[in-house]
């Protein structure tokens, strides 16, 4: 067993167990950062076979950005981040969709790369992979940033969309302030229209509202 | 002939070599491993005491104060004082917090801003390792840090650290942004990744058709402004210390942290900002070179500036340093002087203001490297 043998069986095991552990912890939030470490894992995995470009891109990609949007999204919206016991009872579906899809993977992987021997695996230059990208491929990589732009418009369609699914008009969701204007040009159009009131912004005058501060948990 | 060749043998690309340390030890790959890491542990705990004491001193002088005077002379040993008291405090866990993500948080937060100084070049051969994604390496890694301060403001258990753990996360991706494209239109001038290369590429850069050498803030002014407000928004410093924002959130993610954690916490911010002044002396103030267009003394190489002697090597490291301590205190000096930003002011500045203007750098930088 050579140094790096014993290196990608490190890196595996890390990324093996944080899978694990991803699809087994109760908790929203450990479940999103053993998913962190999976995907840190998966950089160290690229870096055992020399693929170092590969690896820092997972590292900046999927480590730095989708993981903290992961955690980012769980935080600022209503999921259970607290210490709920969460549970997910499509355990046979789960199983049969992940041990399908290792198969395939299993089967095209090592028919594609069986004969390669480690001696062989030495990373690309991050020159030829711009060259490569560039020149042969330069088609099939703006044809995929156009796809993630059609992701970028969709996700802002969804946020920004005020009717519901089930078709009616749906007011979008305040923060109740007292009656003091919440932004800064309702502030302006108050003032304008004669309201003296609207000189104090939000946390000023409670207003009418007052007293709802014992209800506050 | 793989297609990679092929491109490859058709542009003209050299294969890189990495430019060799000083701090190899003959063949011995421990003894240099264990140098290299003594090296730059020392960088990563003694110069941001440094950059501290300097924060210190310059903001009592600029609000008409003296600052630290009682430990050593001038209050000289103050941070190490503070080092002392924290070693000593009682390491406190409120009993609602996620134990083993608060314990964990400040060390997955601090790491990726040690592994920073591995490849920043401090002097003429005092560098790590001449790594070719250099640029891209310390931009990747220090992307991590956000997970350690989200991670810290979840555990903590309170609402407070929540909503400032929240906002360092949307402000750290909104500025990565102009920071990273900033970075791209360097790596575009220079033609290269690596930051040795980026140095000696600067030294060799002529305004074209003279024989005036010139460092890359000259044609880059506007990208070294976007570089530094980002890395100042980076590192949540004062006027873009929204995550913190002590009137409004106790202390942000850091609230519920005390004793060698809580310094953990701070040590990443202190050596953030060393870490990112390195980055931008190397990116646009030249590396160790002393003025534009004269060479070192003592050395020779390309552009003047390798292959030192001792004093060369000397002068190097203390021009870098001096350079990083001017960075560092114009930081203090926007600190002292820029009330803080509100929330929405703060997005918006990055993503309608320094990200078009990032783009448009790009754009200027590409159209005058294909025309000279």
């Amino acid at each position: 067993m050579t140094g790096h043998d014993l290196a990608f069986l490190v890196v595996a095991l890390v990324t093996g167990g944080g899978a694990l552990l991803t699809v087994t912890s109760k908790n929203l939030v450990h479940a999103a950062l053993f998913l962190a470490v999976t995907l840190s894992g998966i950089a160290g995995v690229f870096l055992v076979l020399a693929a170092d470009f590969v690896a820092l891109v997972q590292l900046v990609v999927y480590v730095g950005a989708v993981a903290v949007l992961f955690l980012f999204g769980l935080m600022l919206t209503r999921a259970p981040i607290g210490r709920e016991a969460l549970d997910n009872q499509n355990r046979g579906l789960g199983i049969a969709v992940s041990g399908g899809l290792f198969v395939v993977l299993s089967v095209l992987v090592i028919g594609a790369f069986g004969g390669t021997t480690a001696a062989e695996v030495g990373g690309p230059r991050v020159g030829d992979i711009g060259m490569v990208i560039f020149n042969t491929w330069v088609l099939p990589f703006e044809v995929l940033s156009m796809l993630l732009l059609a992701a970028l418009i969709g996700a802002i369609l969804l946020a920004r969309r005020e009717t519901g699914d089930s078709g009616e008009e749906q007011a979008p969701t305040r923060i109740d302030m007292g009656t003091a204007p919440s932004m800064e040009a309702e502030r302006m159009a108050r003032l304008e229209g004669g309201d003296d009131q609207a000189e104090l912004t939000a946390g000023g005058d409670p207003g009418p509202a007052a007293g709802r501060g014992e209800g506050r948990a | 002939m793989s297609i990679a060749e092929m491109a490859n043998a058709a542009a003209g690309l050299a294969q890189f070599s990495p430019a060799p340390s000083l701090l190899e030890i003959g063949d011995s790959f421990w003894l240099s491993a264990v140098l290299k890491i003594a090296v730059v542990l020392a960088v990563f705990f003694v110069v941001p005491l440094v950059v501290g004491y300097m924060e210190h001193k310059v903001m009592g002088h600029q609000q008409a104060r003296l600052g630290p005077m009682e430990a050593g002379p001038h209050g000289s040993l103050q941070l190490v004082a503070d080092g002392i008291k924290f070693i000593q405090k009682e390491d406190l866990i409120p009993s609602a917090a996620d134990k083993w993500v608060f314990a964990i948080a400040p060390g997955v937060a601090m790491v990726p801003a040690i592994l920073i100084f591995l490849v920043l070049p401090l002097g003429p051969g005092i560098w790590g390792v001449d790594f070719e994604l250099g640029l891209f390496y310390a931009l990747a890694v220090g992307s991590v840090t956000t997970l350690g301060i989200l991670m810290g403001g979840w555990a903590s258990a309170n609402k407070f650290s929540l909503i400032g753990g929240l906002r360092a996360a949307a402000q750290l991706i909104a500025y990565e942004l102009p920071l990273i494209l900033a970075g791209i239109a360097v790596a575009l001038q220079a033609g290269t990744l690596s930051l040795v290369g980026i140095v000696e590429a600067q030294s060799t850069f002529f305004i074209p058709g003279t024989e005036i050498n010139l460092w890359y803030l000259f044609p880059q002014i506007l990208g070294f402004g976007i570089f530094f407000i980002a890395a100042m928004a980076e590192l949540a410093r004062p006027p873009f210390d929204m995550p913190i924002a002590d009137s409004e959130l106790v202390f942000g993610y850091m609230t519920e942290y005390t004793g060698i954690k809580y310094a953990m916490y701070m040590l990443t911010e202190y050596a953030g900002m060393v870490s990112m002044s390195a980055l931008m002396v190397v990116l646009y103030l030249g590396g160790w070179q002393l003025l534009p267009g004269v060479p070192m003394p003592g050395c020779g190489g390309s552009g003047n500036i390798f292959d030192c002697n001792a004093l060369g090597v000397g002068l190097g490291v203390a021009v870098t340093l001096g350079k990083i301590m001017l960075l560092t205190f114009l930081m203090v000096w926007a600190r002292t002087t820029y009330p803080r930003l509100r929330e929405d002011q703060l997005q918006r500045f990055s993503w309608l203001v320094l990200v078009p203007l990032s783009l448009l750098n790009l754009a200027i930088i590409a159209v005058a490297k294909g025309v000279f």
